[in-house]
């Protein structure tokens, strides 16, 4: 098989999700394209190392192995991601990252936590204040 | 494919790269064999971009549908195909692995993490955000330039599919054992963390309303004698 195939599939792939990553709204959505993107880059350690195994008689077969890490640490990932955002949807009553502008320079009068604030902020202000 | 026939030549290779100790004898590249060509591509390039089609189709649908469930489905599919193609590229262990980790957890707590945040079935019309065409120009711009320089720099290299499996169970379960152990025990501690992390995020709410009061009992503060 030329190699072109899986590089050039893994490439379209990784821009796939990074068009996903830059363009979604909605957290879990931006999750997902980040599993895209990490698919891409799995493909390509596997199309490397099956050509470099029979090629250059690599037997460490070291892509394979990245692959898996990869994987796993890819599942760690998306738990820790859904964590993060389960816990900022509770918090705030929304998972879309346009709208969590805190840390946001500018912003300050137009944020969605003007009108209610947090309740870190509060207590944070109660004892400033104190 | 046979299991035997990849363990024979497995083994042989394994011991033949602790006796050379690196890399750098077995470095040849591969030249140009005059037996391929674009023009007469095998069965297996024919399937490979059959279900590369099929892959990237779905991943764009998953990039760009309004309704956050669905995209959830086609990355299903997505997932799938690129398991399609690990066996095609006769990583079979990857290619479960990948069945199994991905389209059976990783979808799964996608689909409760939609469910979870009150994800609207049906279409959402804000599900892409205002800098959706920078986000366009980006990704076209990046694809251009990766596919030109991959097709650039591997024009003339072939994969050498026949024989024994280079990614077989057993290969891939010597490789990972014998090379490969304290990574893999690294990853094992990653994954109590990220277990202990993901326990700690969940509980964190609960633990903070309870906290705060007798932080604030204990700053002095006079509104915090108030019931809560």
């Amino acid at each position: 098989m030329h190699l072109a195939y899986p590089a050039v599939l893994s490439a379209l792939l990784f821009c796939t999700g990074l068009y996903g990553v830059l363009a979604r709204r909605n957290a879990i959505l931006v999750l997902m394209s980040v599993e895209l993107m990490l698919n891409a880059v799995n493909l390509n350690l596997v199309a490397f190392d099956v050509w470099l195994s029979k090629a250059a008689e690599e037997a460490l077969h070291s892509g394979q192995a990245l692959t898996l890490f990869t994987i796993a640490i890819a599942a760690a990932e998306i738990g820790i991601g859904l964590a993060i955002v389960l816990a900022v949807h509770r918090n705030r009553g929304t998972a879309d990252i346009d709208k969590l502008r805190d840390t946001a320079e500018g912003h300050e009068t137009d944020g969605p936590d003007s009108d209610a604030p947090a309740p870190e902020t509060a207590g944070e202000k109660a004892e400033a204040t104190a | 494919m046979s299991l035997a026939a990849a363990a024979a030549a497995g083994l042989p290779q394994a011991l033949g790269f602790a006796r050379a100790g690196g890399l750098g004898q077995g470095g040849a590249p591969i030249a140009a064999d005059p037996g391929h060509g674009f023009l007469s591509p095998t069965g297996v390039e024919i399937a490979f971009l059959l279900v590369g089609l099929v892959t990237l189709g779905a991943a764009i649908v998953t990039v760009t549908t309004r309704q956050l469930v669905h995209a959830a489905l086609w990355l299903v599919v997505t997932l799938g195909g690129l398991a399609v193609e690990y066996l095609l590229l006769t990583a079979e262990f990857i290619a479960w692995v990948q069945v199994l980790i991905y389209v059976g957890s990783v979808v799964v707590l996608l689909l409760f993490g939609l469910m979870l945040t009150k994800a609207p079935i049906g279409r959402s019309p804000d599900a892409d955000s205002g800098n959706r065409w920078a986000a366009l120009t980006v990704a076209v711009a990046s694809a251009a330039a990766l596919v030109w320089v991959v097709v650039d720099a591997f024009r003339t290299t072939w994969i050498d599919l026949d024989g024994a499996a280079a990614g077989s169970t057993e290969v891939t379960g010597k490789a990972l054992f014998q090379n490969w152990v304290l990574p893999f025990e690294a990853l094992s501690v990653l994954l109590l963390a990220a277990l202990v992390g993901a326990i700690v995020l969940s509980r964190k709410a609960k633990a903070t309303t309870t906290d705060r009061p007798g932080a604030r009992t204990e700053s002095g503060t006079p509104s915090a004698k108030e019931p809560r």
